[in-house]
Order: structure tokens, then sequence, then C-alpha cells
């Protein structure tokens, strides 16, 4: 496995979170044989990082998050060793995850990580940030909800993330609320805030039909990374999907190195059949979007909402109305036992 | 009625908090602070309320242990410190009270361990976590009456409410609970998950609780040994209490806690700060009783 990225022939870097992030669309059962066929894919289709983790991340193996069908090691070890180019890369959320959780994970192979917090939670990072600096990991600072920091907040997180050891500072759509313009808005407020050589990426959610729309104001506002996924395998209604991003990025000159018919070939011929069902803006995701809820919460959401009669909408609703943010999945039948006791 | 002396080494929100507390105690005289910093907030209320106060930390409290009777310390300063702390207080013959991470001494919740103070020998007594405080005693009720093979907690704290401590430290916070459910809960294994959130108005201390049990669970015993220990907590945090639940789901046993604060220095929304500045008074009322006796 190389040990660094090459830019040749990449105007931008693609992070592939199929095997992350979809891990949500899977409901983290993704079985280690699956990961691999996918992560060779996407290797042999010349993307260059592919993230590997329980959809939470290290740590996400929970009542909470739910239990994968293998722990994080064994999916980073069966996968890292089979890459000819690719750097697997893995979540690591401070609160659920911790440094030992990570050193594990680097053991396995790992050799990337999206430290991430709540967007205005940058300085519970700064110990996993400076341990993945020590262990050589390309790090990067992950900024989730984004949309509820303003462009100057989030610039002033990005700057901690920075001043702790953070290569790469990213805005996270986790709710998939954010329009184009608010997209380029907290990307150049970052821009101008980082120093140069510090890069600024963006991680989409489908669930307003903005993800390749939102990535592509991203890259136009100066992210040099962008997150996307197979067919857009990931929570809520998706991420960017990847094929499709490839190609619009053909379409405008911007160079990803990657090779858009492979990618295609690996949306349509392994991860669809894969798929319990299809990723798609149905109403539940398109409320996620609308109500600024975390994408995680599609599932069980469903499930408390038909358990205790009632509509899903109205329960997203709710958990964005009170605030709820990413990790608090614990507060979804809570809020439901509220909401039927307020109007049985 | 006579009152045990006691001093408090810190003068930050916690220790602050903890004054105010420690006030309205029948037992405790709060008779010292200790601070490093003339400026602090904390020390000039602390004078204001009458007790002696210095700014040049723990070395010139210890001459005036014995001249004072102090025989309680408190002490709300950091991990590191508390090492050092107890080291130079230890020799005094005082009992000491934790609310730092350091966890050299007991880990103390005054609803489960309530008797063992004044048998055991243990001088240093440690608070454990916020986190630890609001959910061992529950983790520790359900275990009396099924074995627990695994205890999971989600604590979330309000943004406000975090300080730099705990937000520089987040790995210690996990580790430190999920070892007090284990050892003071009597759980074979445990998680603990923090989530801190920054909604306007601040959100009140919430924790959900999960236990997962090989038996059939007893849902009646649970229910009465869940009612009775939350009175046991209230008699010292009165804003604790159970939101929702406990919740049955096959093998699995959940309990939505709330903890909402007495609001002396502290907002009521900062429950995870306040139930430990409750417990550690309430420690301290313990120990007291036994050397009043």
């Amino acid at each position: 496995m190389n040990a660094k990225i090459t830019r040749d022939n990449r105007d931008i870097l693609l992070h592939d979170m199929s095997l992350r992030d979809g891990m949500h669309a899977k409901k983290e059962q993704i079985e280690v044989a699956q990961m691999v066929a996918i992560a060779k894919a996407l290797d042999s289709a010349n993307v260059p990082l592919i993230q590997v983790t329980h959809g939470a991340g290290l740590g996400g193996n929970s009542l909470q998050y739910g239990f994968a069908v293998a722990s994080n090691e064994e999916y980073i070890e069966a996968v890292a060793q089979e890459m000819s180019q690719a750097l697997i890369s893995v979540l690591l959320i401070p609160g659920i995850g911790t440094i030992a959780e990570l050193e594990s994970a680097y053991r396995a192979g790992a050799r990337s990580v999206h430290v991430a917090t709540h967007c205005t939670e940058a300085d519970t990072s700064p110990a996993h940030i400076g341990r993945a600096r020590e262990l050589g990991m390309d790090t990067t600072g992950f900024l989730m909800m984004a949309h509820l920091n303003d462009p100057a907040g989030l610039a002033r997180q990005g700057r901690l993330m920075e001043s702790y050891g953070a290569q790469t500072v990213y805005v996270t759509d986790s709710a998939g609320f954010l329009m184009p313009d608010d997209v380029t808005a907290r990307i150049k407020s970052l821009r101008e805030a980082l120093r140069p050589v510090t890069e600024i990426g963006f991680h989409a959610h489908h669930n307003l039909g903005m993800g390749v729309a939102n990535s592509i104001a991203a890259v136009r506002a100066g992210a040099t990374r962008i997150d996307a996924s197979l067919g857009g395998m990931g929570a809520g209604a998706g991420n960017c999907p990847i094929e499709i991003f490839a190609a619009a990025c053909e379409r405008l000159s911007i160079r990803t190195g990657a090779d858009l018919f492979a990618l295609m070939d690996a949306a349509e011929d392994i991860v669809s059949p894969l798929l319990d069902e299809p990723i798609r803006v149905d109403r539940a995701a398109l409320t996620l979007g609308y109500a600024g809820v975390y994408s995680t919460f599609l599932h069980k959401s469903k499930l408390v909402a038909e358990k205790h009669g009632l509509a899903v909408r109205d329960l997203l609703v709710e958990l964005g109305r009170r605030r709820m943010i990413g990790g608090q999945e614990d507060m979804i039948e809570d809020t439901a036992i509220d909401m039927k006791r307020a109007a049985p | 009625m006579r009152k045990v002396r006691c001093a408090i080494i810190g003068s930050g929100n916690i220790s602050t908090d903890l004054l105010y507390k420690l006030k309205r105690s029948a037992v405790l005289d709060p008779v010292w602070m200790v601070g490093i910093d003339p400026e602090s907030e904390g020390l000039k209320r602390a004078a204001g309320m009458g007790l002696k106060i210095t700014s040049s930390g723990i070395a010139s409290l210890v001459p005036h242990i014995q001249e004072d009777r102090i025989q309680i310390v408190f002490d709300a300063t950091s991990a590191k410190a508390h090492v050092e702390n107890w080291g130079l207080v230890q020799g005094e013959g005082v009992r000491m009270v934790d609310l730092t991470p350091a966890a050299i001494g007991k880990l103390y919740v005054p609803s489960i361990n309530l008797s063992e103070i004044n048998d055991s020998g243990e001088r240093n007594f440690n608070m454990i976590s916020c986190g630890g405080q609001a959910t061992t005693p529950i983790v520790h009720a359900i275990s009396q009456v099924h074995d627990i093979r695994y205890a999971e907690v989600v604590a979330s704290m309000s943004s406000q409410s975090v300080g730099p401590g705990s937000r520089a430290n987040l790995d210690e916070v996990l580790n430190t609970t999920s070892n007090a459910l284990i050892k003071v809960s009597g759980a074979q294994s445990a998680k603990v998950l923090v989530v801190v959130n920054p909604a306007e108005p601040p959100m009140l201390m919430r924790n959900t609780v999960s236990c997962v049990i090989d038996s059939e669970i007893d849902e009646a015993a649970i229910n009465d040994a869940i009612t009775r220990r939350v009175e046991q907590v209230r008699q010292y945090v009165p804003g604790y209490r159970v939101a929702n639940g406990p919740c049955f789901e096959e093998n699995k046993i959940i309990v939505y806690l709330e903890v909402k604060g007495e609001g002396d220095f502290l907002p009521p929304y900062a429950g995870n700060l306040d139930i430990m500045t409750a417990a550690a008074r309430r420690t301290g009322e313990i120990i007291a009783e036994g050397i009043l006796q």
C-alpha cells in the first residue's frame, strides 16, 4: 500500500464513503467479503481514499448505533491488504471513539482519518487530531451539521482544528440541508481563514437532491476534497453519488483521476444488487433535509414511528425542532414517547 | 448543632457551586477556599461569605489544616493537580472528596455505597464523573434484580456546561464512567457515549441507560427497584428524574433520565455539574455524620 496520495492528474481528491456512510444504508450489515469486493473496484477505478468503518465510526458498535457484522479492525485489515493504490481511512467522533481505537485502526492498516465533531464543538478534538498526526495519518477535521453554524463561525471552528494539526477541514452537510449558495459561502469563508496549505473538503447528503450540485459548488469555491459514494450509498437519501459526480467533473474539466466507466459499473453491478432498498429521496429522507435532521436518524426514526403509531415526518420535524444532533439516536424514542404523551 | 469544618481546593465554577451547597448543609462548615488566581470570582464570593481564602495554592492551606481543625477537603481542580494535592494533605489526617477524574481513591456514589464510607478505612473518595453519578445508581439498582451482561450509557450535555477540562479529555470521561458501571454498578461489561449539544436554550442533561439481560426480565421488580433508587438519588439531587421508561424490549431495559440542576452558582441546565457537587456534598455529609457521632 502506498503511504502517500498522489496528485498526478487530479485537481481534487475523491474520498469514497460507500463502506462507512454506506454502512448506514445497510444498517451496518455489510459482510467483509462484500466490503473487499467494493473496495477493490474503487481501488482499480483509481479512487485515492476509501473510508472503511462502522457508520458511526470507531467505537460505533453499540446498542445506540447498531452492531456491525465484523469489527472495525476486521474490515480495515481485510480491505487494506487488497489495495494497490488507495489509502484506507476511518471516521472518529470524539465522545464515541477513542484514541486507543484509532491506534488499533492504524495497526489494522488505516492511514487517513476524519476526526469529526459537531460544527460548534471543534475543541473536543485536539487530542484525537494530535494523535492522528503523530501516527503520520492524513488527518481531516470534519465539522458536522454545518448548517447549524454560519460561515464566520465555521471558519473559527476550522481554524481551531487547523491549530490542532488538521491538514484538511471539511464542511459536512450531515442533514443535507444546505443549498449551493450556502455551501459556497461556507467553503469561501474557510478558504479565507485557513492557511493556503490546509485543504478544504465537502461532504454532501442528497436529502434535497443537491448532492452533486453542492459538491460542484464546493469545488468552485475552493474545495479540493469531495466525499462521495457508489450509487450515493449513505445515510438518509445518501451521499453525493460518486459516478454522477465524476461524470459532471469530466464535463466541467475538473480532473478527478478516476475511471468514470469503472465507477458506473461498480455502482450498477456490485452496489445496486446489494441494497435492501434503493437509495432515494423518499418522504422521510426529504424531511431530514427539510427539517435539518442528522441523516443517520432515518432508519431508527422509521422503526420508532411505526412502533408508537406516529407519522415519521412528524417525529423528524420534532427532532429538528429540538435541535438534536449527530449521535443522539437515543432521543428518537424519548421524543416519540413525549409526543404520544402530549397527544395520545 | 456542631459542624465539621472543611476546605475547598479550586475556585472555578464547580468549586463555587459546591460552596453554595456546603453553606446550606446542617453538618458541614466550609471555612477555606484555595485558588491560584487572585481575581477569581469564586474566591471573591467565598471571602464575601466569610471564608478564609488564599490564591497561592494548596501549599498555603496545609499549615492551617490543624489550626483551623479542617477534617474534610473537597478537591475540584484537575486530575493531575489532585495527585499532588492529596500527597500534601493526606498526612494531616483529613478525609478527601475528589471531584476530579483522578480516581486514585475509592469510586463513590452516595446512593450505592452509602454505608461503606465510615466502615472502610478509605480516606479518599472519588466522584467518578457526571455521567457516572447520573447512571451508576440506575444500573446498580437493575443489577440487584438481574445480572447485567452489558450496560450502555449515552450522556448528552449542553455545550454551555462542558468545560475545557472535559472537552480536552473525552476519552477519559468515557473510560472512567464505563469502568464505574462495571466496578460500582456490577455490570459485566459496559460502554459509554458522550454527546455535547449546543442547542439554545441549552438542553438539560440527559442520560439514556440500556441494560442487556440474559434471563427473563421481571418488569415489576425492575420498575420497583428503579423507583426506589430514583427517590434515594433525589434526596441529594432534587432535579433527578426518569423522563421516560423504563422501556422493556426483548432482553433490554432502557431508562431515559433527566438531571436538572438546583441553580446555585451554575444554571439549572448544567445538571451534569450540579450532580457532581450534590454528590460531593452528600458524601461529605455522610463522612461528617460519622465524625459527629
